[in-house]
Order: structure tokens, then C-alpha cells, then sequence
């Protein structure tokens, strides 16, 4: 079974890395949308130091939209989540692997990248550490919340409109606690219960939406 | 004629697979209503039938993808939905798309494929397998250099690595040359001697006639 769920990561991230080209394209939409705000702003560090937080989340927010789509698309179109679903593997696993995956090659840049992006928003220094736990724990979510839409929408020929409205609504309780969770960081304020949030909205995603993202798949394929 | 090198083919467990009562409609036409009938291992059933009469779907129902509007399909007496797992162990699916990314080589989407659908002590020899189905030399081929016939190679050495009991093929000749159906026509029916079912459609004649059950009729016929 692990066997399985290592060979379904490992080529997905073969296949991100033979797709290099596409796989940028959510990172350098989240470098430039947070660099469009400091030149439509000015450069004063006190107006782009109260909304950075802010800034920060709805970019990676839509970052990770953006992304998303390709999670199964492809593997819908030639037929390969069909042998999948079809395996004689438990699906939520595999679908688990994918996401993981995916996250990997999404995710995890923004993550990195984010300290760049910081000081070009002068966010405080002690708020810095916050961001990047925020971004490590909540796009997470993001991604296996939004593979539910995308399990749900891969049929649909038009399903990119209907993904933004099924998903962002979902997104908000993420927003609201991790760019508080920073607001209050660059305010020297105690963020542990913000991240506590956070960190159990992670725990329930992890088990509870390959589930779903099983059964909507299965919708999807009927 | 040629001689076709077949892998070692290791036995198979006996299975039946049944459907019961069969009812689907599309677009509030029904394609077959009180459709029933039972695959016994060592057998070959055919469905037969004019394009868009529905084969494709009864194909994807019996392996549990599509859901019928009515009737179930059992897997040695119980609900395919209840025993999936056991289910699509014995299971290859063989549709009109393959499954294959072209990203990767076709020795790594076979590999893939391998680990999905056997467990670690029952793994064939790949190159041997590639060889099986004509493909031997294109290991190391990107598989978008492959062409529509040799797509169809690969899947079938899908097929045959499972080593499932029941092979579910949807055209299984399509694409192929003479020497590809007759390899595929040898597949099937040395996956029946070891006590396999094989369920397929296909629009041309085949040389299984004596293995095989009656077909099934779709469309009216």
C-alpha cells in the first residue's frame, strides 16, 4: 500500500518536473502580484506594512487557485485516473499522494519565497517567522480543500469559474486566522491560538478530504 | 504464420462475474433494459453491437465506473461496491484511452503501473513483457513518440501484468496490425485456458469462437 502511495508521488513529481515550464507559473503570479502592491502604494513602510499580511494571503490564496487545476485535468483526459480509480489500491491514498505532491511543487516554493517577498512589503522581522508557519500550515489546506472543487469540476468543460466559487468561500477561515495570526505577530501579540486554528484545520483536511475527494472523483469518472 | 512469444502467465484465481437485471438510459433513451448474463471462467463473451448502442457504457458499468440507472453487478455473489477492493484486484480494464503520459518513457509508465496494480513479490519482467507486445526496443521511448497501435501495445502489457482474472477490453484490436491481433486473439484465449474471463467488444471478427459464450446483443439487434 505505502509501495503504491510512493510510486503515485514520485511520478507526479516526475511529471511536474518534465512540465518545469508550467509548474512556475503560480509562483511568479504570487511574486508579482505582491510586487505590484508597492509600486500602486509607494514605498512607505507604514501603509504597506499594515496591509502586507493581507496582501501575502490573498496572493498565495489565488496562487494556489490557479494551480490547482492541473491537479487531475491531465490525468482525467488520457484516461490515467480512470486505471486509478480502477487499481486495486484504496483511492483516498492515491489521491492523497497526488495532493501531497502537488503541494510540494505549489506550495512549498511560496513558502520560500515568502521572506523575499516580506521585506519587499516591510513586514516586521519578528512577524516574519509567523508568516512562513502560516503559509506551512495553511496553504496545505488550501491545496487538499481546493482538490475536493477540482475532483468535483474535472468533468465539466467550463469548471474553472465554478471551481473559484465553490472553493474561496472555503478559504476564508484560513485568510481570517493566518493573516491575523501575522497581524498580531508584527504587533508582538501571542499568535498561539491563531496557529492552533490553523493547525487543526490541517489535521481535518488531511483526514477528511481524501475521502471526499475519493468520492467526488468517482462522480466525476460515473 | 508467427509465432507469438507469450509470457509466463501464472494462474488465476476462479471467479464469476454476473450481472443481474441490467437497466441504463441516456437522454431518456433506454440503450438496454433486463440485461442479465454470466461470465465463467475459461470464457470469452462478446457484446455486440452498432455504434452508440451502449457497449463502451456496459463495459464501463461491469467494471463499476459507471453506475447503472438499475440492476446490480456481482462479483462471485456479492455487490461489486460492497467487495471493490477484492474486486478490482481481479480486474483489468483495457478502455479507448490508455492511461499513458506521454511525459514519461514507456518503461516508466509501465513501472507506474506495475507498482498500482501488483503487489512487491509478484512483479513480472518488464523488458520480457515488452517484448511480449511487440514493443521491445521503445523502452527507453518518450511514450508521445508512440504510435496509436503501439499505445495499445502498452495498455494490453498493462493488462497482462495484473494478473487479473477478468480482462474488460473495449476494442482491444483497434489501431492494431494483423500481427497485433493475432497476438492480442493469443493472449485471450491462453488467458482462458488458465481459467480466466475475458469481456469484450469489437467490431471484428475473431478466432475465439471456441471458447466463446453467445454474444451479447445491444442496440436492438
Amino acid at each position: 500500500m505505502f509501495r503504491a502511495f510512493m510510486a503515485m508521488f514520485n511520478r507526479d513529481l516526475l511529471l511536474a518536473y518534465r512540465h518545469r515550464s508550467e509548474l512556475i507559473n503560480p509562483l511568479l503570479f504570487f511574486v508579482i502580484i505582491i510586487s505590484l502592491f508597492p509600486l500602486a502604494l509607494g514605498p512607505e513602510s507604514r501603509v504597506l506594512s499594515t496591509i502586507a499580511s493581507g496582501v501575502v494571503w490573498v496572493s498565495a490564496l489565488l496562487a494556489a487557485l490557479l494551480s490547482l487545476d492541473t491537479v487531475f485535468r491531465s490525468d482525467f483526459h488520457d484516461g490515467a485516473l480512470e486505471q486509478i480509480v480502477l487499481s486495486p489500491q484504496p483511492l483516498t491514498l492515491l489521491v492523497f499522494a497526488k495532493v501531497l505532491a502537488h503541494w510540494c511543487v505549489t506550495g512549498v516554493p511560496l513558502i520560500l519565497v515568502s521572506p523575499l517577498l516580506a521585506s519587499m512589503l516591510h513586514i516586521k522581522e519578528e512577524a516574519l517567522g509567523t508568516l512562513m508557519l502560516t503559509l506551512l500550515l495553511g496553504t496545505p489546506v488550501l491545496s487538499l480543500v481546493g482538490s475536493v472543487g477540482v475532483a468535483l469540476t474535472v468533468g465539466l468543460r467550463r469548471g474553472g469559474m465554478l471551481l473559484s466559487i465553490l472553493v474561496l468561500p472555503l478559504y476564508i477561515p484560513v485568510l481570517i486566522f493566518a493573516a491575523g495570526a501575522v497581524n498580531d505577530a508584527a504587533l508582538g501579540l501571542d499568535v498561539s491560538a491563531q496557529l492552533a486554528f490553523l493547525g487543526s484545520m490541517l489535521v481535518l483536511s488531511i483526514t477528511l478530504t481524501p475521502l471526499a475527494i475519493a468520492a467526488a472523483l468517482r462522480v466525476s469518472l460515473n | 504464420m508467427t509465432t507469438i512469444s507469450l509470457p509466463e502467465f501464472r494462474p488465476v484465481p476462479e471467479v464469476i462475474l454476473t450481472a443481474r437485471d441490467l437497466f441504463m438510459s441516456r437522454d431518456d433513451r433506454p440503450l438496454f433494459e433486463n440485461l442479465s448474463f454470466t461470465l465463467n471462467p475459461g470464457r470469452v463473451q462478446q457484446i455486440e453491437g452498432p455504434n452508440g448502442s451502449g457497449k463502451t457504457t456496459l463495459l464501463r458499468i461491469m467494471c463499476g465506473l459507471i453506475l447503472a440507472d438499475e440492476g446490480d453487478i456481482e462479483f462471485n455473489g456479492q455487490n461489486i461496491r460492497s467487495v471493490r477492493l477484492e474486486f478490482q484486484e481481479q480486474l483489468a480494464y483495457l478502455g479507448h484511452l490508455h492511461g499513458i503520459k506521454e511525459e514519461l518513457t514507456v518503461i516508466e509508465n509501465l513501472t507506474f503501473m506495475q507498482k498500482l496494480f501488483s503487489n512487491q513479490d509478484s512483479e513480472h519482467d518488464l523488458l520480457a513483457l515488452l517484448e511480449t507486445v511487440g514493443l521491445a526496443g521503445f523502452e527507453y521511448s518518450p511514450a508521445r513518440t508512440l504510435s496509436a497501435g503501439q499505445r495499445r501495445r502498452l495498455g494490453i502489457a498493462r493488462v497482462l501484468l495484473s494478473d487479473a482474472a477478468i480482462w474488460v477490453m473495449d476494442e482491444p484490436y483497434t489501431a492494431m496490425d494483423r500481427k497485433g491481433i493475432k497476438m492480442v486473439e493469443a493472449l485471450i484465449s491462453a488467458h482462458c485456458q488458465r481459467g480466466g474471463i475475458a469481456l469484450l467488444t469489437s467490431h471484428q471478427s475473431m478466432d475465439l469462437s471456441h471458447l466463446s459464450e453467445t454474444p451479447v446483443l445491444l442496440g436492438g439487434q
